[in-house]
C-alpha cells in the first residue's frame, strides 16, 4: 500500500495531518481502504418502471435536529406542500423560508414525529412569518401519506388576495378562454404574465400530490407545468387539466402526472383526479433491424 | 445508412432554414407539433409513407419525402393528429423517432437567437450574459473570448464526449508551469442551465478583472484558474433540442433502452454505494465502473497528469448550497472544521450582494448520501480545498431559473468563489 496508503489511514482515523505531496498518484485512490469495490454490471431483476434507489436507509436522527441537514429540511417541505393544498391560491403561494428547529422522536411502531419551527414565505406578497408545525410520517406496508398540523401561522394565511382572485374568476368562468399547450415556465424561465396565475394553479394543485407522495426520504418541487387547460365551469368552479412535471431531489427523478381539479375563490382548489405517467425514458435510436 | 440525430451542424443548418419557411408561412402556430424520423425498412413500408403523403386529411408536412429506403424521411406532424399518425406507423412496424418534440418552442428561440445574433457584433462585449445559448454560441464565444484576452487565457480540449462532442477548458495562466491549480466545473448535470451560465460570466470576470482587482491578480500571478464550462455537452444539447430536463450523460447501456449515466455518481469515490443507482434507467445511474463516462475520465486524465490542483469546486443548481466533502459516507472528513469555516466566510459574502441565503455543510449531512461524486474524488486524491456549489434557486423555478436570475447569480456567487480562491491562495500545501 505505501507510505500514501498509510497517510490515508490516519486521516481515516480522523486525525489532523498536513499533505505534502506534490504529485497524485493515481494508487491513492484506487487503494482507499474505504472505497467500494468496483461492481461489475449486474443482471438487474429491477421490476417496475421506476426505479428503486440502493438508498441505505441509516438510523434517522432523533431528538434534536440540526436545522440545516436533510431530515429537518425535508420535514419542513412537506410542511409547505400542505400549506399550498389549504390555503394557495392563483395569487397565493407558500415557500419554505428556513428551518430554525427541529426536533424528531419514534412513535411507537407506527411511524415518525418531527416537531419544527420554520419561517414560511408567501412569495406574492413577499410577507414572512415564523410557524410551528407537527409532520407525521406513518410507517407500515402500505405506504400512507404523511399527516400535518399547523400552528401559530395566522397572519400568513389571513393574506388578502381576494379582489385578484375575484377577478380572475370571474374573467375565466363564463368565457373559457383559458387554453394552453406552453410549458409554464418555458425552458428559459420566461412566462407571459397573465399565465402566472395558472402557473401558480398548477403548483397549488401539484401540492396535493406532493403532500401524498412525501416521504422521509422525498423532496417535492414542481419542475414545469406542461400543460394547463381550462374545461367548462362545473358548479361556479372553475375546472383544469394538468399535466405537470415534479422533481424528486432525492432521487433526481422527474415524475410526471396528470390532474383534474377545480379552483374558484371561495372554494379553493380540490383535486378530483391524479393520474401518474409512466416513467418515458429516452430511448437509443429504435435498433437497426440488418 | 440513414442519417444519425447527431450529424448537428448540417442537420441543424438544414432545420434552420426549413424552420425560417415554416416561419415565413404567416403566423401559423407550431405549439405540440412534432418531427418525427420515419426510417423506411422496405419498399412496401416505403408505398405506405407515400400514401400517407398524399393523403391531405392528416395536413402532414413531409420536410424529407418518401424518396427512397435508404434515406430518411422527415415529418411535421400537427398535435391533432400526433396520436393517430404514430399508431400508423406503430401498426405498421414502421420504426420512428421524435427529432422535434415542439416546434413551437424551438422557432421562439430560433427567433429570439437570430434576433439576438443580428444586434450583436464580433465582441465579447454584447455578448449577452444574461442569458442562456445552445453549445454552439457558447463555443464562438469562447474563441472569441480567447482571442481577446491571449495574455492570460488558453482553450484547451481535454478529449470527447461520448458523441464525439469536444470538451474545452479555458486556462488562465500568467506564466509558469503547472503552478498550483484551481479547477472549477461547470454544467455536468445538463439541465442546471444557470450553472453553464454561471460559468461564461465568471470567465468573462476574471479576464476582466485581471490588473484591475488586486486580489485577484495576485492570485493569477502564483496561481492558474481551469475552468471547464460544459462538463456535458451531449446533455446540453439534449436540454435544448429534446428534453429540458435531461440530467445524465447520453451513453447507451448494455441491455437497455435507457440512454446514459449520472457523471457524479461515476467517480472512484465509494463507487457503487449508497446513493446511486445500479438500474441504468434511474438518473442517479452509476454506470458500470467508475470512469467509465468518457467525460469523466478526460476531467480525471487532466487532473491526474497535471498533478498539481490545490482546489477543485463543482457547480450545480439548484437548492442553494455550498457543501464540502464527503458524500459518500457520512462520516467527516478529516479537515472538516477547516473547510465548514472556509465555506461558512464564502456563504457570507455570497449573501452580502443581494440577501440569498446558502446553507453549508458535508454532502452526506445536507442533501443526501452520494456515492462516486466528483469532490469526494479530488478530496480523496489529495485536493484538500474541495467544494461544490448548488445555485439558486431553492425550487420555485428550480432548473429553469428565469434568465433574468444569471447575472445575480453568478454575481454573488463570484464573491464566494473568489473568497475560496484567495484563501487556497494564502494556504498554499
Amino acid at each position: 500500500m505505501g507510505l500514501r496508503g498509510v497517510i490515508v489511514l490516519v486521516g481515516l482515523m480522523g486525525t489532523t495531518w498536513s499533505f505534502n505531496a506534490t504529485t497524485i498518484r493515481p494508487e491513492a485512490v484506487s487503494t482507499d481502504t474505504f472505497a467500494r469495490p468496483e461492481t461489475t454490471e449486474e443482471t438487474t431483476e429491477q421490476k417496475g418502471a421506476v426505479a428503486e434507489e440502493e438508498a441505505v436507509e441509516d438510523v434517522m436522527a432523533t431528538g434534536e435536529l440540526n436545522p440545516s441537514h436533510y431530515p429537518a429540511q425535508r420535514a419542513a417541505k412537506v410542511v409547505q406542500h400542505y400549506l399550498n393544498t389549504r390555503y394557495g391560491s392563483p395569487y397565493k403561494l407558500f415557500g419554505l423560508k428556513q428551518v430554525q428547529s427541529g426536533n424528531a422522536e419514534d412513535v411507537a411502531d407506527s411511524g415518525r414525529k418531527y416537531q419544527l419551527d420554520i419561517s414560511v414565505h408567501e412569495i406574492i406578497s413577499d410577507t414572512k412569518e415564523n410557524c410551528s408545525a407537527e409532520v407525521f410520517f406513518p410507517r407500515g406496508v402500505k405506504q400512507l401519506s404523511p399527516q400535518v398540523q399547523v400552528s401559530s401561522c395566522e397572519e400568513l394565511l389571513k393574506i388578502d388576495a381576494n379582489s385578484e382572485e375575484e377577478a380572475l374568476y370571474q374573467q375565466y368562468k363564463t368565457n373559457k378562454t383559458l387554453r394552453t399547450e406552453k410549458r409554464l415556465p418555458d425552458s428559459y424561465g420566461h412566462i407571459d404574465p397573465e399565465m402566472t396565475p395558472f402557473w401558480h394553479l398548477g403548483i397549488v394543485a401539484s401540492s396535493f400530490i406532493m403532500l401524498n407522495e412525501s416521504t422521509e426520504n422525498t423532496l417535492y418541487n414542481v419542475a414545469q407545468v406542461a400543460n394547463i387547460t381550462q374545461l367548462t365551469t362545473e358548479n361556479d368552479q372553475l375546472k383544469f387539466d394538468c399535466h405537470v412535471l415534479l422533481h424528486d431531489m432525492v432521487s433526481q427523478e422527474i415524475p410526471q402526472w396528470k390532474m383534474l381539479f377545480t379552483w374558484s375563490p371561495a372554494g379553493g382548489v380540490k383535486v378530483l383526479h391524479t393520474e401518474q405517467l409512466p416513467h418515458v425514458h429516452d430511448c437509443e435510436k429504435h435498433p437497426k433491424t440488418n | 445508412m440513414p442519417h444519425t440525430l447527431n450529424s448537428p451542424d448540417k442537420m441543424k443548418g438544414l432545420w434552420f432554414l426549413l424552420a425560417l419557411v415554416a416561419v415565413a408561412k404567416a403566423e401559423k402556430s407550431f405549439t405540440g407539433d412534432q418531427v418525427v424520423r420515419v426510417d423506411v425498412q422496405s419498399e412496401e413500408q416505403l408505398k405506405l409513407l407515400q400514401v400517407l403523403e398524399s393523403e391531405e386529411k392528416w395536413n402532414l408536412d413531409f420536410w424529407l419525402h418518401p424518396v427512397s429506403t435508404e434515406l430518411p424521411v422527415d415529418v411535421l406532424v400537427p398535435h391533432t393528429h400526433l396520436a393517430a399518425v404514430k399508431e400508423y406507423l406503430q401498426a405498421h412496424n414502421i420504426p420512428f423517432t421524435v427529432m422535434i418534440d415542439n416546434l413551437q418552442e424551438l422557432l421562439d428561440q430560433e427567433k429570439a437567437e437570430m434576433k439576438e445574433n443580428h444586434l450583436r457584433e464580433h465582441s465579447t462585449r454584447s455578448f449577452n450574459f444574461g442569458a442562456y445559448h445552445r453549445l454552439e454560441t457558447i463555443y464562438s464565444w469562447m474563441d472569441t473570448f480567447v482571442a481577446q484576452h491571449s495574455n492570460l487565457v488558453t482553450k484547451l480540449d481535454i478529449g470527447r464526449s461520448y458523441e464525439n462532442r469536444p470538451m474545452y477548458v479555458l486556462k488562465f495562466s500568467t506564466g509558469g508551469t503547472k503552478r498550483p491549480a484551481i479547477w472549477i466545473d461547470l454544467g455536468i448535470h445538463s439541465r442546471e442551465w444557470v450553472s453553464q451560465a454561471t460559468g461564461v460570466w465568471t470567465a468573462n470576470k476574471i479576464a476582466t478583472d485581471y490588473g484591475t482587482d488586486a486580489s485577484l491578480t495576485s492570485l493569477l500571478n502564483t496561481m492558474d484558474i481551469y475552468m471547464l464550462i460544459v462538463a456535458n455537452p451531449d446533455g446540453y444539447v439534449v436540454t435544448h433540442t429534446n428534453n429540458r430536463m435531461w440530467r445524465k450523460t447520453r451513453s447507451k447501456n448494455s441491455g437497455y433502452a435507457c440512454l446514459g449515466v449520472d457523471p457524479n455518481r461515476n467517480w472512484n469515490a465509494g463507487f457503487g454505494g449508497p446513493g446511486a443507482s445500479s438500474y441504468p434507467c434511474s438518473e442517479s445511474y452509476h454506470g458500470p465502473s467508475a470512469h467509465s463516462e468518457i467525460e469523466v475520465k478526460n476531467m480525471v486524465n487532466l487532473i491526474q497528469s497535471h498533478g498539481n490542483f490545490k482546489s477543485f469546486i463543482s457547480v450545480h443548481s439548484y437548492s442553494q448550497l455550498l457543501m464540502y466533502p464527503y458524500g459518500y459516507t457520512c462520516r467527516g472528513a478529516p479537515h472538516q472544521a477547516e473547510l465548514d469555516s472556509v465555506a461558512k466566510a464564502a456563504v457570507q459574502k455570497l449573501s452580502s450582494l443581494y440577501g440569498t441565503s446558502y446553507k453549508v455543510g458535508s454532502i452526506c449531512n445536507i442533501i443526501y448520501q452520494a456515492s462516486g461524486g466528483s469532490i469526494d474524488w479530488s478530496y480523496d486524491a489529495g485536493i484538500k480545498y474541495s467544494f461544490a456549489f448548488e445555485l439558486r434557486d431553492t425550487g420555485r423555478y428550480g432548473f429553469i431559473l428565469p434568465a433574468d436570475q444569471i447575472i445575480p447569480t453568478a454575481s454573488e456567487t463570484w464573491l464566494a468563489l473568489k473568497h475560496i480562491m484567495e484563501y487556497v491562495r494564502d494556504h498554499p500545501y
